[in-house]
């Protein structure tokens, strides 16, 4: 059992200077997983346990130690020692390091910040981690192992305590008169319900109430369609490759964004045959509206109907238009039907046609809500 | 003047004025003991203080604002794109400041880090049963900070308004409109008007720099003050019981290890941030409402809840005008509140399946439960389809798998995997448990082969000794008050009659299940063969005639 | 020169010789040291008749013998023009072993003279665009902030914030764009190769096309200030170091940090 105490380490440098006043003779039987008495003949260094000549005031002079002074493996110890002295001078030249790197390294390029990054993180990475290595083999070699118990008591207080509390707490009722006068108490209960509304009211300004703002974009008749970018109208002669895609934005509107967010739409330029109209003015379901495109050109609303990415995937090949933020593809050949994915509704077609100028335009806005569904939208209408 | 008498000094002086040295030397002698595993929610707790530091850091330079801007920074391929001045100052932190980048680098690994302990933190108080009586209210205090964690990740990922995080939000606006009723005006006054407005950068800022830290703050003290009070849980151990806690002192050796643990977390932080670029706003660019990206992701922790909403078939209703988008809100909030209701009712339901109202203070290894461990790790499989799901198309794209494939194998997975999971799980269990009981009876092999007179070879076993037999812990199971005999006795205690009775009778006998670790266990008692057949898993079979028949046929597995 | 004329269509080919030479990377480059001896010697029917003569040889299987393609194997060739020959057999995607969903990025088999080649034939079948320029994508003055608003609204919604590509419906993918030359970058937008949408010159000017290939070109040479990229693919990787980086680095610590003591030699 010698192990678990220890003598002071002959090579200790501090040893000579450690009072030995409080030693005492524990008892040391108890076993390594029991509460250790240890008889360290010397004072620990142990930060707060460190006096001096034992004249510190407010300490007791002799009681039973729990924790033994030294570690049990007094050579390893003292490799650590040195192990740990050496990590926290390490953590303290890359401290410097740190320092040096935000002098020395500027920034206000990609390749400035790739260097200041890599110069101060590896700086900071590596004080951080020698000071937690350092601590690490300090409380693992240095400090002695101990394993002590300590008993818990059940959580439940005990019966006289909870009675005691009991009673307190009935007494205080009473005194307060809470219980006794009803009257007080249901004014002071109704006195607080609207105070506690209150603050819900406060938030009632937050927003707008929605009303029909989300039933309407900015298209109106007329207006010219948009090269999203340029910004500059388009001629059916201009977007004339099938296989085309480009988004387009209302005109006067193209950088704002509450206008965008509901009115960017796509058009597409098809080979002749390759999409199924009807003749009708309305949306019919799987097909698309004859009237509202212009030489095969089809426009759509870019914002998916599931919970509204801009769903701009276009393949030229199979004619689909997929969201990427969560796959609902739509058949642009086809009215923009639903052939996959979590969205439940055709992308809206917008109404279009040309004007005097041979430029192409919105007929009118689309004519039911774009974007995600919402409570108030029923049947699209 | 010596330091001792610096720090009496002071002491003193303090403690004139607080009357604290008794409680403090209790605090410092608090015992705490040691397994990797406690640890997990440290991670937690650094990580969220790394966040603190490097948050305010990134606040003295973030301008929360929707206004826009002409950038003309260092960041020369975006000279001259209008953007938010969110936006430009992130830019401006990442280019402009020193340590700039560092700093929104460590956060944003902070942040993920923070979430991944509490998730591994929540997953061993649930796999160790350390929820049980008197934690419960700990453990609802953890799902609120999950919960919590969840939305001030979302929010603060959405602060630099970028293409990415703003998808995000839209993502999120499209959700909260889904909402029957409600959802149109949440979505206005959260948005302040029609999506995307100007409002939303400003208010999501002030709930994470204010609201939810402060919440947070609250919450963990409360969450630590609680786990002190009780003391913690222990493993089992040679010496350890409900009644007492073994372990090293907080002072000196807790305070030591949680600061080299402390300098870890920092160290693995900074390293990382200097390593691995995390959420280059740079390359996404400025939210655009009509721009996306291929590949639009949530940070990891939303991946779940993405995934839901990619494997949703398009179902919606429209009722008297009024639009039903289940599609939409179905996956948006069924998972999360799902798991998270489910998570915080079973400690309750678990007390009244086995009637168990004791206090439990010695972990249970996760084999020792294994209803308990098996319903965890199906949870947890559902988590990972519905995770993996999220990330269908980086899946698509990096393993070559078409893209419907993988939702409709999601579709089907997210219902069988977790069956699947949670029977296999249970035969693992069930199998350790086994083995467990093989080193009980039959020792450790010791490596010594020995020859036999008979000719045989023989390897010798040594007996477990004391420490390695309490290390290994033993499955409780309670039985119900229901009288002599078990569950199956003539005369049912009170609780046990009618309906309910029985289905708690069934619910018990499954979450009983457990190989007995007795000196007899191997002569397989009904729980043995009836979890090696894999019955117990469907939990409608559990009638007494054929636990017998089953039992008996499996006494060779055992 | 005049003396010289050996054949009244010489000056057109010196200048189609060129524009092909000249847009076909530094291996054409090499080429043109051996034709500014001779630059009118390869006339423009003579390359077309070689042109020919790969065609049937390596395309005419899947895209028939004179180019009128095979329905449901390969379209026809007619009026693609120059460009999209250019694009498919100098990115490797053309003559492909098979039909598939997606045709990946390999070496060219063809070597710039025979592109060349095949590329003035299909173009002598029915126009369609041409090459570009070594002008028409040089990044000089290019706009790549304007690039950048253009491609996340046209491209990144298929190739990725920065070109990393993304996965498209039934087993196809938009490549990334990590290797393609601003040639074959300003090539794929105007004749929108395989599942790609055409971009023509009238929609997206010369001009904004050389912007965009500034961003992609700008973007990809860029170096990762922050650490290693991740692959650049946004929160999956991220998410993944997190749990297999980070919280298994605090792990191994914690292990250390708490495991047993090593056994005190007793009694």
């Amino acid at each position: 059992m010698s192990d678990s105490t220890h003598g002071q380490g002959p090579g200790e440098p501090e040893e000579g200077s450690l009072p030995g006043a409080q030693g005492e003779t524990g008892e040391e039987s108890q076993g390594r997983h029991r509460v250790i008495g240890t008889p360290s003949p010397a004072e620990s260094r142990l930060l707060l346990a460190e006096t001096a000549g034992g004249s510190a005031p407010g300490l007791p002079a002799a009681k039973p130690r729990t924790l033994p002074a030294d570690p049990q493996d007094m050579a390893g110890a003292k490799r650590a020692e040195k192990i740990v002295a050496a990590c926290f001078i390490l953590a303290m030249l890359a401290g410097f390091g740190f320092i040096a790197s935000y002098v020395i390294f500027q920034v206000h390029s990609v390749t400035n910040v790739l260097h200041s990054n890599l110069a101060l993180g590896t700086c900071m990475g590596l004080a951080f981690l020698l000071l937690g290595v350092g601590a690490t083999i300090w409380v693992r070699r240095l400090m002695p192992y101990v394993e002590l118990t300590e008993m818990r008591h059940p959580m439940r207080s005990e019966p006289e305590n909870r009675e005691a509390f009991a009673d307190t707490f009935k007494e205080g009722a009473d005194t307060s008169q809470f219980v006794k006068r009803p009257i007080l108490r249901r004014t002071l209960i109704a006195a607080t319900v609207p105070v506690a509304v209150a603050p819900i009211v406060l938030l009632r300004d937050l927003g707008p109430l929605p009303r029909e703002s989300l039933d309407h974009t900015v298209w109106r008749k007329g207006m010219r369609l948009l090269n999203y970018g340029a910004n500059t109208p388009i001629r059916p002669g201009d977007f004339s490759s099938p296989g085309g895609m480009i988004t387009v934005v209302p005109d006067g509107f193209q950088n704002d964004f509450n206008a965008l967010a509901k009115a960017a739409c796509i058009i597409i330029k098809f080979a002749p045959g390759q999409v199924v109209y009807t003749d009708h003015d309305y949306p019919v379901p799987n097909l698309t509206v004859k009237n509202w495109t212009v030489d095969n050109i089809v426009c759509y609303s870019k914002i998916c109907t599931h919970v509204g990415c801009p769903a701009a995937l276009y393949e030229e090949t199979t004619h689909h238009i997929l969201c990427p933020c969560h796959q609902s593809t739509f058949d642009a050949t086809r009215g923009a039907k639903v052939i996959f994915g979590p969205a439940t509704r055709p992308l809206p077609q917008l109404p279009m046609t040309v004007d005097a100028e041979g430029y192409l335009v919105a007929r009118s806005d689309f004519t039911e809500p774009v974007g995600p569904s919402f409570w108030e939208r029923g049947n699209s209408s | 003047m010596s330091i001792d008498k610096a720090l009496s000094g002071t002491g003193s002086w303090l403690d004139d004025r607080l009357h604290g040295a008794k409680g403090l030397r209790t605090f410092f002698r608090k015992i705490f003991p040691d397994h990797w595993t406690f640890l997990l929610g440290e991670i937690a707790l650094y990580s969220f203080i790394i966040l603190l530091l490097t948050g305010t850091f990134l606040a003295l330079f973030f301008k929360p604002s929707m206004t826009e801007v002409v950038y003309h920074g260092s960041y020369i391929k975006l000279d001259g794109v209008h953007m938010s001045e969110a936006y430009a100052s992130t830019l401006n932190i990442s280019f402009d400041v020193r340590g700039g980048l560092l700093m929104r680098q460590i956060h944003h690994w902070a942040a993920d880090l923070f979430v991944a302990a509490i998730l591994a933190h929540m997953l061993r108080i649930f796999f160790t049963g350390a929820y049980r009586k008197p934690r419960e209210i700990n453990w609802l205090i953890g799902l609120v900070l999950f919960t919590l964690s969840l939305l001030e990740g979302l929010f603060g990922y959405s602060l630099p308004d970028d293409l990415l995080s703003g998808a995000g939000l839209r993502i999120t606006q499209g959700v909260l409109q889904s909402i029957p009723i409600v959802g149109t005006y949440l979505s206005f006054f959260l948005f302040g008007g029609q999506y995307p407005g100007t409002d939303i950068i400003p208010r999501l800022y002030i709930l994470h720099v204010l609201l939810i830290p402060g919440l947070f703050m609250a919450l963990i003290g409360a969450h630590l003050f609680i786990m002190f009070h009780q003391k913690h849980t222990q493993m089992p151990g040679k010496g350890r019981t409900n009644q007492n806690v073994v372990g090293a002192p907080m002072y000196p050796y807790f305070m030591a290890k949680t600061g080299a643990f402390f300098f870890f977390t920092f160290a693995v932080l900074a390293l990382a941030a200097t390593f691995a670029q995390i959420n280059p706003v740079w390359l996404y660019g400025p939210y655009n409402p009509l721009a996306i990206s291929a590949g639009s992701q949530p940070d990891f922790y939303m991946g779940f809840l993405e995934g839901a909403l990619r494997i949703m078939p398009p179902w919606q209703w429209v009722v008297f005008g009024h639009t039903f988008a289940f599609n939409v809100f179905i996956p948006a909030l069924l998972p999360l509140g799902g798991i998270m209701t489910a998570a915080a009712l079973w400690p309750f339901l678990e007390q009244w399946i086995t009637g168990d109202k004791n206090e439990h203070h010695v972990n249970d290894r996760p084999r020792n439960a294994p209803t308990r461990t098996a319903l965890g790790m199906a949870a947890v499989s559902f988590y990972g389809v519905l995770w993996a799901e999220g990330a269908n198309d980086v899946l698509a794209q990096h393993f070559n798998v078409p893209l419907y494939t993988i939702t409709w194998i999601a579709r089907f997975a997210v219902f069988l995997v977790p069956i699947f999971t949670y029977i296999i799980t249970k035969r693992i269990c069930l199998g350790l448990q086994r083995k467990d009981l093989h080193l009980i009876q039959h020792g450790v092999e010791t490596g010594i082969v020995r020859q036999l007179p008979s000719g045989g070879f023989i390897e010798e076993t040594r007996p477990l000794d004391e420490e390695e037999l309490a290390a290994l812990g033993r499955p409780v199971a309670l039985a119900l008050p229901s009288g002599e005999g078990g569950a199956e006795a003539e005369v049912p205690a009170p609780d046990m009659r009618g309906g309910l009775g029985r289905v708690k009778a069934r619910l018990n006998k499954i979450v009983n299940e457990s190989v007995p670790i007795d000196e007899h266990g191997a002569n397989g008692h009904g729980a043995n063969g009836h979890g090696a057949n894999g019955h117990g898993a469907n939990g409608h079979s559990a009638t007494a005639e054929d636990h017998a028949a089953v039992s008996s046929g499996s006494d060779d597995e055992g | 020169m005049s003396s010289r004329r050996r054949h009244p269509l010489a000056p057109y080919a010196v200048v189609v010789g060129g524009l092909l030479l000249t847009g076909i990377g530094y291996a054409a480059v090499t080429a043109a040291g051996d034709a500014s001896a001779s630059p009118a010697r390869i006339t423009q029917s003579a390359q077309i008749a070689q042109g020919h003569a790969i065609f049937l040889e390596e395309c005419a299987t899947c895209h028939g013998q004179f180019a009128q393609g095979t329905p449901g194997v390969a379209p026809s060739l007619i009026g693609v023009g120059a460009a999209a020959v250019d694009f498919q057999t100098s990115t490797g995607r053309m003559p492909a072993k098979e039909p598939s969903a997606e045709n990946d990025r390999k070496p060219p088999e063809l070597n710039p003279q025979e592109i060349a080649a095949v590329a003035a034939y299909i173009e002598s079948l029915g126009g369609g665009p041409t090459i570009p320029t070594s002008a028409q994508v040089s990044q000089r003055g290019a706009n790549p902030g304007f690039g950048q608003q253009l491609f996340v609204a046209d491209c990144a919604q298929c190739h990725n914030f920065d070109g990393a590509g993304g996965a498209l419906t039934y087993g196809k993918f938009a490549p990334p764009l990590t290797k393609s030359t601003p040639t074959q970058i300003f090539e794929a937008m105007l004749t929108g190769p395989e599942a790609m949408p055409v971009f023509n010159n009238t929609t997206i000017t010369p001009q904004e096309k050389r912007d965009i290939i500034a961003y992609i070109v700008q973007t990809r040479q860029e170096p990762n200030p922050g650490g290693f990229s991740l692959g650049r693919i946004g929160p999956v990787t991220e998410g993944l170091v997190a749990f297999l980086g980070l919280l298994l680095a605090m792990v191994f610590a914690a292990m250390w940090i708490t495991a047993k003591h090593r056994k005190i030699p007793n009694e």
